[in-house]
């Protein structure tokens, strides 16, 4: 299958491997951004080609998982109050709150239903006129332009019973809030692919500068992330500290204008708190004030509350690269995806998730005699 | 950095309720994972307690007098009732007769429970009762018995179809996951995915370049060709909601030995690897309603995958792996690029992937 089969190829994938031994003389740690490449690498087993010196440790570019607690409560009692349809994307409605999870407000018989689109919420919207519709706006960069549009269109169609509960998060004051912390063992960055088709990687040259760090964009599939591992470990063989692009069937330097345009017609920037790791400043986006109409927490007028997490999850260290889910007492035992403690263990991205799913124990992945 | 600081916080639950203890029945609970298997272990399963319903098969097996017979039931609550290469109808029939199938039986004969809503139209009825003749006649089955309710407009989903089914077995086999040996073949019938890809097609409104049909169909032909020919078959199982994956993982679990697949092997058209990719899907857990995998002594593989290429039905059978005598009770697969990994039981359903 074209662009699919390409670069799931075991042969290509063995002669990387093969060029990285080659290339690699000290140990480095790589950190992959986005939780789809995450997934990729442990679904894949892209991880047991590398070289040992090369370390690959899973960021917080999952958005479901760095979702705050509160902003999950707040959906969870829009979605809980009478004529409310409130629409979310699919991942969304089992992450933990306090107490329960969407899905247990959908089961009681509130109205939650999953969109792929938030357009497709605006539709419902439209034709429900007499109720009210809240659409779940999670998401990075890539999501930002359709969630953009929904808002624009709205207000241009006069759709008033529409609004969107905004959980927008920016990767680039992540890898910032990384690089900048005393506990930081990243050397080097496979940026999020997706998210640089909208916004380009431009923003990634003054913190490669900064911190002297290679930033390559990267992929999703084995090759493109075995490609851009091996074009990471090369820059840090060299000493050189650039961005690079090798997801270029999709990415471009400067991005997709009109989709950031869009973006900032509709959202500016503002400070965000990310599950597990805490509020970091100007890390999010949040609705215009001319927009301020559709969004969800003014609308309903919801009061600032603070929970606390479970205290044995520790999926803020795990999202940051510090931890790996195997380290964490909890995982497999008190914590697995049908009893999640943290939102990593529930995301189709979450780095728990995905090592539960492909991994379950280093151990007994050996035992299964897996490794061939 | 810090991890979340501590403020004034309510006093609640410290960590989520569990799933298997929510108050209430999800939607995950019918969708043939892990869910649905707490359920029957821990409600179904202790009150009703007996030794052919603890064999948790597809069907229950036992004796009257001389003769070995199966029995076996199942609902069809599918929406929408009418999709490319079926209907509730043809799945109702065919559901039922491939369980009987898969415990090595030949099917007889069914019962049809109908549960209508007030406001189907006739012709829509009328529709589905000429598709499940269809089926049944293609399956050598009669309906000999039904039943029929109207519920209230509103309280079921145009028409909910309940069969039952006997049949019997001819063949001195006994076909379980107990009967499992190391060395023996995993054979799959054909390719996987049609199904659920179809119906959420419709259900979704998405439009892909062809459509994508169902492989509703019966499969107890194949079946009968492999036991009339003497293949020594030590257990069946057809694939439906849950994919191929949660097959796979109920027999591994049940036999308590390792199965071992290749994910280069299994066959999936190139349209359903497409919508699956689009969506974010594995093909592994996407449901199927005319396929089967057959757990064979490895000296029949051969001849049983020639046998099901003679057949329309079996014309993309392979073999996808091998059962291994660590007791490991997991699924494992070699992925394309030639690393390991254990395919778990899905928990809840499969999401559509966000971006």
């Amino acid at each position: 299958m074209k662009f699919i089969d390409e670069y799931r190829d075991g042969r290509a994938a063995a002669r990387f491997a093969q060029a990285l031994k080659k290339i690699t003389t000290k140990p480095w740690t790589i950190m992959e951004v986005c939780g789809g490449q995450t997934h990729a690498i442990v679904k894949f087993g892209v991880d047991e080609l590398l070289p040992s010196q090369v370390t690959l440790v899973h960021g917080p570019g999952c958005p479901v998982c760095v979702t705050p607690l509160e902003l999950i409560e707040k959906a969870i009692e829009i979605a809980s109050t009478p004529g409310v349809i409130f629409c979310s994307f699919g991942d969304m409605l089992r992450v933990p709150g306090n107490t329960k999870d969407l899905l247990a407000v959908k089961a009681a018989g509130g109205d939650v239903r999953i969109v792929y689109s938030p357009l497709d919420a605006l539709k419902i919207a439209r034709e429900n006129p007499d109720r009210q519709v809240v659409f779940f706006a999670v998401g990075f960069e890539t999501t930002a332009p359709a969630n953009a549009m929904a808002v624009f269109q709205a207000s241009r169609q006069g759709i008033h019973n529409f609004s969107l509960l905004v959980s927008h998060v920016l990767v680039p004051p992540a890898m910032e809030a990384i690089l900048s912390s005393s506990t930081n063992r990243v050397q080097g960055f496979l940026a999020a692919g997706h998210v640089c088709t909208v916004m380009g990687y431009t923003e990634y040259e003054p913190i490669a500068a900064k911190y002297r760090v290679p930033i390559v964009v990267t992929g999703f599939e084995p090759l493109d992330i075995l490609q851009g591992v091996y074009m990471c470990v090369r820059q840090l063989e060299e000493g050189r500290a650039e961005i690079e692009n090798q997801y270029t069937r999709a990415v471009r330097r400067e991005g997709n204008s009109p989709a950031q345009g869009l973006i900032r017609d509709v959202f500016r920037i503002v400070p965000r708190k990310w599950r597990g790791i805490g509020e970091i400043p100007q890390s999010g986006l949040g609705l215009q004030p001319k927009y301020a109409e559709y969004d969800a927490e003014t609308r309903f007028g919801l009061a600032a509350t603070s929970f606390e997490e479970p205290r044995e999850c520790i999926s803020g260290l795990i999202l940051q690269g510090v931890k790996k889910p195997h380290d964490c007492p909890a995982f497999g035992t008190v914590c697995t995806p049908e009893h999640p403690l943290g939102a990593t263990m529930v995301s189709s991205e979450g780095a728990c998730a995905a090592y539960y799913r492909y991994r379950r124990r280093d151990s007994r992945q050996q035992a299964a005699g897996g490794m061939q | 950095m810090e991890n979340d600081t501590k403020s004034r916080s309510t006093p609640a639950f410290s960590c989520p309720i569990p799933i298997e203890q929510y108050p209430h029945v999800l939607l995950a609970h019918g969708g043939g994972g892990k869910l649905t298997h707490q359920l029957i272990e821990k409600l179904f399963l202790p009150i009703f307690g007996n030794p052919l319903l603890e064999t948790r098969h597809d069907g229950a097996v036992f004796e009257l007098g001389s003769q070995r017979l199966a029995f076996t039931t199942d609902s069809y609550v599918v929406r929408p009732l009418f999709f490319p290469g079926g209907d509730i109808g043809t799945l109702a029939i065919n559901g039922t007769v491939n369980d009987l199938a898969m415990c090595g039986a030949r099917p007889l004969y069914l019962s049809a429970g109908f549960i209508i809503e007030e406001g189907l139209p006739m012709d829509t009825l009328w529709r589905v009762v000429r598709s499940m003749k269809q089926a049944a006649d293609s399956a050598g089955v009669q309906l000999v018995t039904g039943d029929t309710k109207v519920v209230d407009r509103g309280k079921g989903d145009g028409v909910f179809i309940n069969t039952a089914g006997i049949g019997i077995l001819q063949h001195g086999v006994t076909i379980a996951p107990t009967r499992v040996k190391p060395g023996d073949a995993v054979l799959l019938s054909g390719d996987i995915g049609r199904h659920g890809i179809a119906i959420m097609a419709m259900r979704e409104g998405l439009e892909f370049e062809s459509t994508i049909e169902s492989d509703c169909a019966a499969v107890s032909g194949l079946v009968m060709a492999l036991l009339e020919a003497g293949i020594e078959i030590h257990c069946l199982r057809d694939l439906t909601r849950g994919g191929l994956a949660s097959a796979l993982v109920e027999i591994a679990e049940a036999s308590g030995l390792q199965v071992q697949i290749e994910e280069a092997a299994i066959p999936t058209l190139e349209d359903v690897r497409g919508a699956c990719e689009i969506l974010g899907f594995d093909p592994m857990y996407v449901a199927n309603e005319g396929r089967f995998v057959s757990f064979v002594a490895p000296k029949d593989a051969e001849k049983a995958l020639s046998l099901l290429h003679e057949h329309p039905l079996g014309n993309q059978a392979c073999r996808i792996g091998t059962v291994t005598d660590d007791a490991s009770g997991l699924v494992t697969m070699k992925s394309r690029i030639g690393a390991s990994r254990i395919v778990d039981m899905l928990s809840g359903e499969q999401l559509p992937r966000i971006c």
